[in-house]
C-alpha cells in the first residue's frame, strides 16, 4: 500500500514521473556504423589475402557500397526518424557486411564454382532492403496506422502463406516449398514477407481481444486455464501452422508463426498457462505430423543420427528419401573451427556444398571464426533482439508494445530454429539467418522488419511534449475543512 | 601470405568484432534513460516565485508567506526519514497535510501505533507550519517531547508518529 495519498487534492501531488529527454543519439549511430562498416572491409581484405595472397580488387567498390548503404540508411534514420534506436542500423549493418564477406568468400571457392555468383546479387538485394527501410521511415509516418489494417494483414498474410502451392506459381526446391516463381524475377519466399503481416495482425487482434483472453479464466494447478471458446485462436493459428507443416512442409515457418503467436499471446495476456499450451501443442502437430511425413522424417532422422545420413547419402542409397549429408559436414565445419576458428578463408566448409551460403552459413562461421567468431554474431543477433524487446517495453501504446515484441520475437525465433538447427540442436529447417544468408527476400524483408521496429523506437524515445501549464489547477484546489 | 600475418589477422578480427559487441553494450548501458522522478511541488514553487518576480506584487501570500523575511528558510518539503514509509517527501505548498490511518489523508500510515486521523502538519497565518496532534492514542512526538497543543515546527526537528519519524527540509 502507498504511502501518499493522492487522489483528493491536486496540490498533495508530491511528485510527477516522466521520460528523461532521451538524446537523439544520432551521432553514436554514425560511429558505430563507421565501426560496422570497417569490420566487413577487414574481413573482406583477410578472405583475399587469405586466399589469393593479394587484397582482392573489389574491396575498395565493395566497401564504398556498403558504406553507401549505411549511409543512406543513417541519413534516412536522422531525418525521418531522429529519435529511434542508435543500435538497430549498425548491427544490421554488421550482420549484412559480414554476410555478404562469407557469401564472397564461398563465391571464391573453387569446389562450389558451378554455382552461380552470389555475392553481387546479394549486395543487390542488400540495397533493395535498405531501399524498402527507408520507404518504411519515410511513409509510415505512425506505426499505429498499421493498426487499421489489421484484418487486411490477416488476408495477406495468408494469401502470402497459400501463394506457394499454387500450380504453376509455386516452386518446390530440394523438398520444402514455400519458393514462388516470378518470371524473369527469379523466386521469392513470401513467407518472409508473411512474417510481417501477421505480427501487425496480431498486434491488432490481441491489443483488442486479450482483456478477454487474460481475465476469463479458471485457476487450476497453479495456472489460469482459458475458458474453452476463448482457446479458439490459438487453435485457428495452430492449424494454420499445421497446414503448413504438411502442404509446404516447412518446419521453420511453421514453427515461427505458432511461436510467434504464443509469444505475443503471453506478452498480451501475462498468463503463463498460454506458454504451456503452445508448448504442448506444437510438440502434439510436430510429432504428429513427422508420423506420417516423410520429408519431415528425413529431417528428424538427420537430426537424430547425422552420421547415419552421411554415410547413406555417400553409398547413394536410393530408398526414396532424400539423403543429405550436409548435417553432418556442418557439424564437422563446427568441429574443425575450434575455439578461435581457421581464419577467414582458409576453412573447408564449402564441402557443404549448395546450401553453403544461405541455410548453412552458420556453419562457415563456425568453421573460419571459430566458437567466439559465432559467439559473437549470435550476441549481436541478441542485441538487436534485445533493442526490439526494450522498444517494446517504451512503447506508450500497447499496439506498438505488441507489434515490436512480436517482430522481434519473430526474428529471434528464426535466429534460433536455423542456428539451432545448423548446430544439430533442433532438426534442421530451410529457413535463412536474417541478414546473413544468401537470400533476397530473407534480407529485403529483415530490413523492412528493422524499419517498423525503428519507426516505433522512434516514437517510443522522442520527448514528450512538455504538459501545457494548466491555469486551472490553482483554482480548483480542493480546501478541506479541518 | 605467411602464416603470421594471417594468424595475426585471424585473431584481430576476432578481437574487432568483439570489440563491437562490447562498444555497443556500453551504448546500451548509457542509453538507460527510464523514467525520471521529479518533485511537482518544488517545480511549481519555482514557476511561481518566477511568476511572483515578474509581477512586482506576490499574489500567493498564503503559499510564499512573510515575504522575503524567511523565505529563504522556508521548509518546501517534507521527509519520512524512518518507519515504512521512509524516502517518501510531499511537498508543502500551504495545504494542510493529515497524517494518519485513515485512507483519505495525505500520508497513509501503515503503523499500528498510529491513529487513524493521527495529526496534522499546516501553515499559520505567517506560513510557520504548525503540528497539532489530533487526540491521537499514542500521541505525536516533537522531538522528545509529547504535543498538547499545535506547535511550531522548526526546521529538520523529528515529529515521531509510533515508528514513523518525518521532518521538514529546505
Amino acid at each position: 500500500m502507498s504511502g501518499t495519498n493522492t487522489s483528493h487534492s491536486p496540490t498533495h501531488h508530491t511528485s510527477t514521473i516522466g521520460a528523461i529527454g532521451a538524446p537523439s543519439r544520432r551521432n553514436t549511430e554514425l560511429a558505430l556504423l563507421v565501426f560496422a562498416v570497417v569490420i566487413p572491409v577487414f574481413a573482406y581484405a583477410n578472405v583475399g589475402l587469405a586466399l589469393n595472397d593479394s587484397v582482392p580488387p573489389g574491396l575498395l567498390s565493395y566497401g564504398l557500397g556498403l558504406g553507401l548503404l549505411a549511409g543512406v540508411g543513417h541519413l534516412v534514420v536522422r531525418k525521418f526518424a531522429p529519435y529511434a534506436d542508435p543500435l538497430m542500423l549498425p548491427l544490421a549493418t554488421l550482420l549484412n557486411g559480414l554476410g555478404l564477406v562469407v557469401i564472397w568468400r564461398l563465391d571464391q571457392s573453387k569446389r562450389l564454382s558451378n554455382y552461380a555468383e552470389a555475392a553481387p546479387r546479394q549486395l543487390l538485394y542488400s540495397a533493395m532492403g535498405v531501399a524498402l527501410l527507408a520507404v518504411v521511415l519515410i511513409f509510415l509516418k505512425d506505426h499505429r496506422v498499421l493498426q487499421r489494417y489489421t484484418y487486411i494483414s490477416m488476408a495477406g498474410a495468408l494469401l502470402l502463406l497459400v501463394l506457394p502451392l499454387v500450380p504453376g506459381l509455386g516452386a518446390n526446391i530440394y523438398g520444402a516449398k514455400i519458393w514462388i516463381k516470378i518470371p524473369g524475377l527469379g523466386t521469392l519466399q513470401p513467407g518472409e514477407f508473411a512474417k510481417i503481416a501477421l505480427a501487425v495482425f496480431f498486434a491488432g487482434y490481441l491489443m483488442v481481444k486479450r482483456d478477454a483472453l487474460a481475465l476469463a479464466s479458471r485457476r487450476f494447478m497453479g495456472l489460469y486455464l482459458p475458458r474453452g471458446r476463448d482457446l479458439g485462436p490459438i487453435l485457428v493459428v495452430w492449424v494454420i501452422s499445421i497446414l503448413i507443416l504438411v502442404f509446404e512442409t516447412d518446419l521453420g515457418t511453421s514453427l515461427l508463426f505458432f511461436g510467434m503467436f504464443v509469444i505475443m499471446l503471453y506478452v498480451a495476456t501475462e498468463r503463463t498457462s498460454w506458454i504451456v499450451f503452445g508448448l504442448l501443442m506444437s510438440a502434439v502437430g510436430a510429432v504428429g505430423v513427422a508420423s506420417f511425413e516423410p520429408h519431415i522424417q528425413t529431417r528428424v532422422q538427420a537430426w537424430l543420427d547425422p552420421m547415419r545420413e552421411f554415410q547413406l547419402s555417400r553409398e547413394g542409397v536410393q530408398d526414396g528419401i532424400v539423403h543429405s549429408e550436409q548435417a553432418m559436414q556442418a557439424l564437422w565445419a563446427f568441429g574443425s573451427g575450434g575455439t578461435l576458428g581457421t581464419g577467414l578463408g582458409q576453412g573447408n566448409s564449402d564441402l557443404i556444398g549448395f546450401a553453403a551460403n544461405s541455410d548453412f552459413i552458420l556453419a562457415t562461421f563456425g568453421e573460419e571464426l571459430g566458437l567466439a567468431g559465432v559467439m559473437a554474431i549470435l550476441l549481436l543477433y541478441g542485441l538487436i533482439i534485445e533493442r526490439g524487446v526494450r522498444t517494446a517495453l517504451a512503447a506508450r501504446d500497447p499496439f506498438g508494445k505488441l507489434l515490436a515484441i512480436g517482430l522481434s520475437g519473430a526474428f529471434g525465433l528464426q535466429v534460433f530454429v536455423v542456428a539451432g538447427g545448423v548446430m544439430g540442436l533442433i532438426p534442421l529447417t530451410g529457413m535463412t539467418l536474417p541478414f546473413v544468408a544468401y537470400g533476397g527476400s530473407s534480407v529485403i524483408a529483415n530490413w523492412a522488419l528493422i524499419g517498423i521496429l525503428l519507426r516505433i523506437s522512434d516514437t517510443a524515445r522522442r520527448p514528450a511534449p512538455a504538459p501545457a501549464a494548466n491555469p486551472d489547477a490553482e483554482m480548483t484546489q480542493v480546501v478541506r475543512p479541518s | 601470405m605467411s602464416e603470421l600475418t594471417l594468424t595475426v589477422m585471424r585473431l584481430g578480427f576476432l578481437a574487432v568484432l568483439w570489440l563491437f559487441v562490447i562498444v555497443a553494450v556500453q551504448v546500451i548501458r548509457s542509453d538507460l534513460f527510464g523514467t525520471r522522478v521529479t518533485q511537482r511541488g518544488s517545480r511549481r514553487e519555482a514557476g511561481r516565485q518566477q511568476q511572483a518576480a515578474a509581477r512586482q506584487a506576490p499574489p500567493q501570500q498564503r503559499q510564499q508567506p512573510a515575504g522575503g523575511r524567511r523565505g529563504r528558510n522556508a521548509p518546501t518539503k517534507l521527509v519520512v526519514t524512518e518507519g515504512t514509509l521512509t524516502g517518501t517527501t510531499v511537498a508543502l505548498q500551504g495545504q494542510t497535510i493529515t497524517l494518519g490511518r485513515a485512507h483519505d489523508s495525505t500520508i497513509v500510515l501503515d503503523d499500528d501505533y498510529a491513529s487513524s486521523r493521527h495529526a496534522r502538519i499546516y501553515p499559520d497565518r505567517d506560513g510557520q507550519w504548525i503540528v497539532e496532534d489530533l487526540g491521537s492514542t499514542n500521541g505525536t512526538y516533537l522531538d522528545r517531547s509529547r504535543l498538547t497543543t499545535p506547535t511550531p515546527i522548526a526546521l529538520g526537528a523529528p515529529i515521531r508518529i509510533g515508528k514513523t519519524v518525518i521532518e521538514l527540509r529546505k
